[in-house]
């Protein structure tokens, strides 16, 4: 399943960390981050419930970016 | 400038003023001679504009460790500007971070405002649509109204919808969907696209398709999403930024360890730590690699944008740089190069041996066949109607006001004579009794049936579909009927040649004889023809293995294995067809063939200012990182160049949105 997500971010280095964690994170199978129209796109793996993976994937989108936002 | 914009620039004024006023007063010795002031309250007081410039750096690096997050630019801005300051350094201390800052705020402006610039061009979706109901219009949010339903669209308004006119005649302005501003007549019955701009009266339609599988939503999708199937340009940058600044921050340290070790030990020169520390402080203000990660994605999003307002929609980031390397580019020839539309050309008369339309043989020629055509819905018996209709009106005219183009299909009917006992005979033609004669219309195999003598039978020797006619068992000539080329043809392919394309050629289930005729009409410099489907795609493939770049234009309708393909696969008119959307990776919303030129035209343009940026800024970052090591260039200088490249490939990256 694919679901996209407006986010909000500063830096165009910072949206590629983001995509990096969400990559990392449990239950997503891939993540593009488009920093020009601040959109997560989000593939989960099977199974996974959407919207505690994404709860999963803003903390630890927060890690590496304390000011990323992600509109769930 | 949004808020956090303002106060930003608020900031770094106040800073940029504190730190001229105090440089001026404690260091250039006017106020104070040398020596009067203590080194450490130099320092306090520059802390006062550093405080100002550089608290959310300090905060947010100081969040970033506790995270784990060391090589986060904030912590090495941090740990330069510090370092300055501890050395002595207080000036270049503050100016490191308020240069930063002012690259940071150029970059946030710059890159809202194009973003902006170009969501603007891609604004073809309309979100109000009013409701007829009952005889009143509600105004409702388009994406709440169903199929079926009835909206009113006045002039001036953007059409919310897909949808039928039920009501009403107007003009319709398409361009932000075609990038082409011919306006369109439409009237009830016709089927208007969300999108178009009703320029002229008040329509009514029935919709077709809900808000989100209306056009303009899915070209919205299609050109939004397009930016996240990234390049192998971006794909690198990304990987390089990622090694970038951990490597180069490592270098710093060695840098900053290493040679002062080094001179101290086995030199003897002493520890000369302050020097390297400085220039390993040098290093840490351009570990940033901020300049090509912004600018890179930019350059593609412009481009694309760019590009949409054209016409073109481009699927993806990866295609665009595809299209950049294309040197072969292969039509479909219907609908593609020609505009699919049969005329007659020729009207061979046996009777008086001429072609002349105007010679009593021809026309009575055209006459029969095309009223043995007069059920028939094939584009090769219309054409003869057509024709024949054309003949008849340039006949009863003579000031040819009346042009017959603008004929309707039934029009052109009312000048034939209705056949009777009309039967179809498969793979070969019509036979049908007209005026009591009977009248035999198709190829030669039809005529070797019908004629008596077979030796009459004239073999058309001109280039084109051949239909023969015999008149109650006697050959009586033939008709030429050729597919006009398209107008633009022409030009698009001198284009294609013009952008740098090595082959232009043209792929066709039809004759030799007409495929090489157009090639050399228009210049193509490859022809394959007689081809089945499934021939199409070997033709592409045997392109791609001989090491060719190959883009592949059709109108995507029965064409879409071959779309798929092709490295680039171009589907052209494609304005409403959802098969040939999902088939292609660039879409022409128009059938106009010098698109494909200016595609591939965008696409260089857009690559060569990837490129440009990308050498620019690892060009740039390394040389400084040389004369950093050297002791050549001073913390100023780095701060500049990065910055300096950032604010230069941010501009040059927004040039992508500009085409000719």
């Amino acid at each position: 399943m694919k679901k996209s997500y407006k986010i909000e971010v500063d830096c165009a280095n910072c949206a590629n960390k983001m995509e990096e964690a969400a990559k990392n994170t449990a239950g997503v199978k891939d993540c593009v981050v488009n920093y020009m129209t601040l959109k997560m796109k989000v593939e989960f793996d099977e199974g996974a419930e959407p919207s505690e993976v994404m709860q999963e994937v803003l903390k630890n989108c927060k890690k590496v970016e304390d000011e990323c936002e992600i509109y769930l | 400038m949004n808020k956090k914009q303002k106060t930003n620039l608020i900031r770094i004024i106040v800073t940029a003023i504190l730190l001229i006023g105090l440089y001026l007063l404690l260091l250039t010795e006017l106020v104070f001679p040398e020596g009067t002031i203590n080194p450490w309250i130099e320092r306090l007081v520059f802390l006062v504009p550093y405080g100002i410039i550089a608290y959310d750096i300090l905060w947010k690096s100081v969040k970033g460790i506790s995270k784990g997050q060391i090589f986060d630019e904030n912590f090495l801005m941090g740990i330069a500007s510090l370092g300055a300051f501890i050395m002595g350094e207080c000036v270049e201390g503050v100016a490191v971070v308020l240069f930063y800052q002012v690259g940071e705020l150029f970059e946030s402006y710059a890159i809202g405002k194009s973003r902006k610039n170009i969501s603007e061009l891609m604004d073809i979706t309309e979100d109000v649509a009013y409701v007829v109901e009952d005889g009143e219009v509600v105004k409702t949010d388009s994406d709440e109204v169903e199929i079926g339903t009835i909206i009113e669209v006045k002039p001036g308004d953007k059409i919310p919808l897909d949808g039928v006119i039920v009501e009403g005649t107007s003009v319709l302005d398409t361009a932000a969907l075609t990038g082409e501003s011919k306006p369109i007549d439409v009237k009830t019955g016709d089927t208007v696209l969300s999108g178009s701009i009703n320029m002229s009266s008040v329509i009514r339609l029935e919709t077709t398709a809900e808000f989100d599988e209306s056009t303009a939503s899915k070209i919205l999708e299609l050109v939004e999403n397009a930016s996240s199937k990234k390049s192998k340009s971006e794909n690198f940058i990304s990987k390089f930024a990622k090694y970038y600044t951990p490597i180069v921050c490592g270098l710093a340290l060695v840098l900053a360890i290493v040679p002062p070790l080094i001179s101290g030990l086995i030199l003897g020169d002493g520890y000369t730590f302050a020097t390297w520390v400085y220039r390993a402080l040098t290093f840490l203000v351009i570990s940033c690699p901020c300049a090509l990660v912004i600018s890179v994605p930019l350059s593609f999003f412009a481009g694309i944008g760019g590009a949409s307002s054209k016409g073109v929609m481009i699927k993806g980031s990866n295609y665009l740089e595809m299209l950049s390397m294309v040197d072969t580019v292969l039509f479909d020839k219907t609908g593609t190069l020609t505009k699919g539309n049969f005329t007659v050309t020729k009207a061979y008369s046996l009777v008086d041996g001429s072609s002349d339309p105007a010679r009593q043989g021809s026309v009575s020629l055209l006459k029969y066949a095309s009223s043995a055509e007069y059920y028939s819905n094939h584009p090769i018996g219309l054409s003869l109607v057509n024709a024949y209709a054309k003949v008849k009106v340039n006949e009863d005219s003579s000031d040819n006001s009346v042009g017959a183009g603008e004929m309707t299909l039934d029009d052109a009917k009312a000048f034939l004579i209705k056949p009777e006992n009309v039967e179809n005979v498969s793979g070969k033609g019509i036979i049908a009794d007209v005026e009591g004669k009977k009248i035999a219309v198709g190829n030669m195999p039809l005529m070797e049936s019908t004629v008596n003598d077979k030796g009459s039978i004239k073999k058309a020797e001109e280039i084109g579909t051949i239909v023969y006619v015999s008149i109650d068992g006697t050959f009586a000539g033939y008709i030429v009927i050729n597919d006009e080329i398209k107008e633009e043809s022409y030009d698009a392919i001198a284009d294609l040649y013009k952008a740098g394309v090595k082959d232009a050629g043209i792929l066709t289930g039809d004759e030799e004889a007409i495929a090489m005729d157009i090639a050399e009409k228009i210049g193509l410099s490859k022809v394959r023809a007689k081809l089945l489907p499934q021939d199409k795609v070997q033709a592409v493939e045997d392109e791609i293995n001989s090491g060719s770049k190959v883009a592949f234009v059709g109108d995507g309708i029965n064409d879409a294995p071959v779309l798929m393909r092709a490295d680039v696969g171009v589907a052209m008119g494609a304005l409403g067809s959802d098969a040939a959307i999902e088939a292609s990776d660039i879409v022409l919303m128009d059938d106009d063939p010098r698109k494909v030129s200016l595609s591939i035209r965008i696409a260089r343009k857009c690559m060569r200012i990837v490129y440009e940026n990308i050498y620019f800024s690892i060009g740039i970052k390394f040389i400084v990182l040389i004369l950093g090591a050297l002791g050549i260039a001073t913390m100023w200088m780095a701060i500049f160049a990065d910055v300096g490249v950032m604010i230069l490939a941010v501009l040059n990256a927004v040039r992508c949105l500009r085409i000719k």
